[in-house]
């Protein structure tokens, strides 16, 4: 009777090297998590503190002011027109229900204002500029140009970072107010000729019922998604491994990370502004 | 009597006798520079690992002013690992870096960068400012200091003319071959000065008659401006070229060492797995009767 006291014992041996092995797994995934946020808090801190130190490089930063905000610009005012007017076309349904219209101004400027402006234009930048950030610097990174700036005394984060991270949250700052002005010209455009409401009333509706709370809400939230583009797509593209696979892969974690960081944190300060400015 | 111009092809390297017990220096060898007792860069008991077992494993040598090191060994043995090492680009997990006296071990990469001015790297690709001309790539360090526009372009044209480029100066790096890229990086590297020079695999992927050309351009740099260096490569007939030869100011071109003698100057180190397991002369490597160091001359 010996072999089944053998083949439980072997059994159980197993299931202890196999809880070992996930176990090990959950620690090592545990210490890569901690050690990537541990990474990129010294990154960031670097990255902004470096602007209070010479020496700033002002042309680095109003070049990368063209190529986020200008060349943001026409995606930014497009989706910002069309989702105003998607705001319209679809309050407009459902006011009409119950008479009201007449508030669509009000409806599509404060959804664009507070939420659609900042969390759009976010992602539509965090899409444009945290991809080519990533997939420039990671370029850079695995061709040792990184290196070889370092090895002529430059600090890439003060030199390559530090200008992207300011240019960016600087830019998404003014989109965001680009954006927020199309969508309500898109939501009027709609009122106007497509559901053929008044265009004066959708807009003393969408004047009058601004307030100083809701301008504070919405312009709050892309300097938040600005440093977030940023400091993720060169982070991201600093810590690139494994030659031209291992950019592609920078761009696709700096995209998706980014993107999924400006609507929680925007969920977060959400909360933050609402409990600062209760609506009224 | 003259000597004889060297052709473009590179040098074959010289047959290797059989290993020599240890004894009196023979005739014909050229003795090793004597180590000065304030090395330019002083390794001690350095180790490095990257997640696994050590890349570099308890490594000691120096490189004394006006000194040239070859450093040898197979691919992927940790010798580019060693140069970054030099000038702080990647940090030890054990042991010891002097550069230029100062102790750059645990030293902050901030207090790394003034340091790291005084060196020059060229690295295996060239690596190359793809967005820069060849004239803001080699003024890379100058425009970063502010130097005026008159007297980069001075420079520039300097630094081109050493590595007889001057043509390439308004172009961009995508323009240019692979050796002429790793030319301008000799200049970029070249413009500042260098108290020390780190090439790192410079004839990596050419081929031989542009090998000549950039081990040539190192002969140049070592015999005129004596600066110390140190050059990875597994290529041996680079080596062996750049031991042997001389560079010759008045032909303006490298020439063989006459008599068989090397460049007392230059000597070598030999990687394996991780390990130094060479540290010595050309004459010294021939007749070493280390069995890897054989192998891979043979």
């Amino acid at each position: 009777m010996r072999y089944p006291v053998e083949a439980s014992e072997v059994t159980s041996r197993s299931t202890r090297a196999a809880d070992r092995m996930a176990i090990e797994a959950i620690e090592r995934t545990a210490k890569n998590i901690v050690s990537t946020v541990q990474d990129y808090s010294l990154f960031a801190q670097r990255a902004v503190t470096n602007l209070f130190r010479p020496p700033r490089y002002w042309t680095d930063f109003l070049l990368q002011c063209n190529i986020v905000g200008v060349g943001s610009t026409p995606i930014v005012l497009i989706s910002g027109f069309f989702t105003g007017g998607v705001l319209a076309l679809q309050s407009a349904a459902t006011l009409s229900e119950f008479g009201a219209t007449s508030v669509t101004g009000r409806f599509v400027s404060l959804t664009m204002i507070r939420e659609l402006g900042p969390v759009l234009t976010g992602i539509m930048v965090a899409g444009r500029n945290a991809s080519s950030m990533a997939s420039e610097l990671g370029s850079m990174v695995v061709t040792e140009q990184i290196d070889a700036m370092r090895a002529l005394g430059v600090d890439p984060v003060r030199k390559l970072v530090t200008p992207r991270l300011f240019a960016c949250v600087t830019m998404l700052f003014f989109l965001t107010i680009l954006a927020d002005a199309f969508g309500i010209t898109g939501g009027a455009f709609v009122t106007v000729f497509m559901n053929h409401q008044n265009g004066t009333q959708y807009f003393s509706q969408a004047w009058e019922h601004l307030t100083y709370s809701d301008i504070v809400q919405g312009l709050v939230k892309p300097l938040v998604s600005g440093f977030i583009v940023a400091s993720l797509g060169c982070f991201y593209g600093m810590r690139t491994t494994g030659g031209t696979e291992g950019v592609g892969r920078s761009t696709i974690d700096a995209v998706v990370f980014s993107s999924v960081l400006i609507i929680f944190a925007d969920f977060l300060m959400t909360q933050v502004l609402l409990t600062l400015f209760p609506p009224i | 009597m003259m000597e004889t111009p060297q052709p473009a092809d590179p040098a074959l390297p010289p047959p290797i006798p059989p290993p020599l017990p240890p004894g009196p220096v023979l005739a014909g060898q050229v003795p090793v520079a004597p180590a000065d007792p304030t090395p330019v860069v002083a390794f001690r008991n350095v180790s490095i690992a990257f997640d696994g077992p050590p890349v570099l494993d308890d490594i000691t040598f120096s490189i004394a002013p006006g000194e040239t090191r070859i450093l040898l060994g197979p691919a992927g043995v940790g010798k580019s690992v060693l140069l970054k090492l030099i000038n702080g680009l990647l940090r030890p997990d054990q042991g010891s870096i002097e550069l230029f006296g100062e102790e750059i071990a645990a030293m902050s990469e901030q207090r790394l960068f003034p340091l790291r001015t005084r060196t020059g790297m060229v690295f295996q690709e060239g690596a190359l400012f793809d967005s820069l001309t060849v004239r803001d790539n080699v003024a890379y360090q100058l425009i970063q200091e502010k130097v005026p526009d008159d007297e980069i372009d001075r420079r520039v044209h300097e630094a081109l003319t050493f590595v007889e480029l001057d043509n390439t100066f308004a172009l961009f790096p995508g323009s240019l071959s692979g050796g002429m890229r790793r030319r301008v990086a000799i200049a970029r590297a070249l413009i500042h000065q260098p108290e020390l020079l780190l090439y790192d695999s410079p004839t990596g992927g050419l081929d031989p008659i542009t090998s000549t050309t950039i081990v040539e351009l190192i002969v140049k740099e070592r015999d005129v401006f004596r600066t110390p260096s140190i050059l990875v490569t597994h290529r041996l007939q680079d080596a062996f070229t750049l031991c042997t030869h001389r560079f010759d100011t008045d032909l303006g071109r490298m020439v063989p060492i006459p008599d068989g003698k090397t460049d007392p100057s230059t000597t070598f180190l030999m990687l394996e797995e991780g390990r130094l397991i060479f540290n010595g002369s050309l004459h010294n490597l021939l007749h070493t009767d280390n069995k890897f160091v054989r192998e891979f001359l043979e």
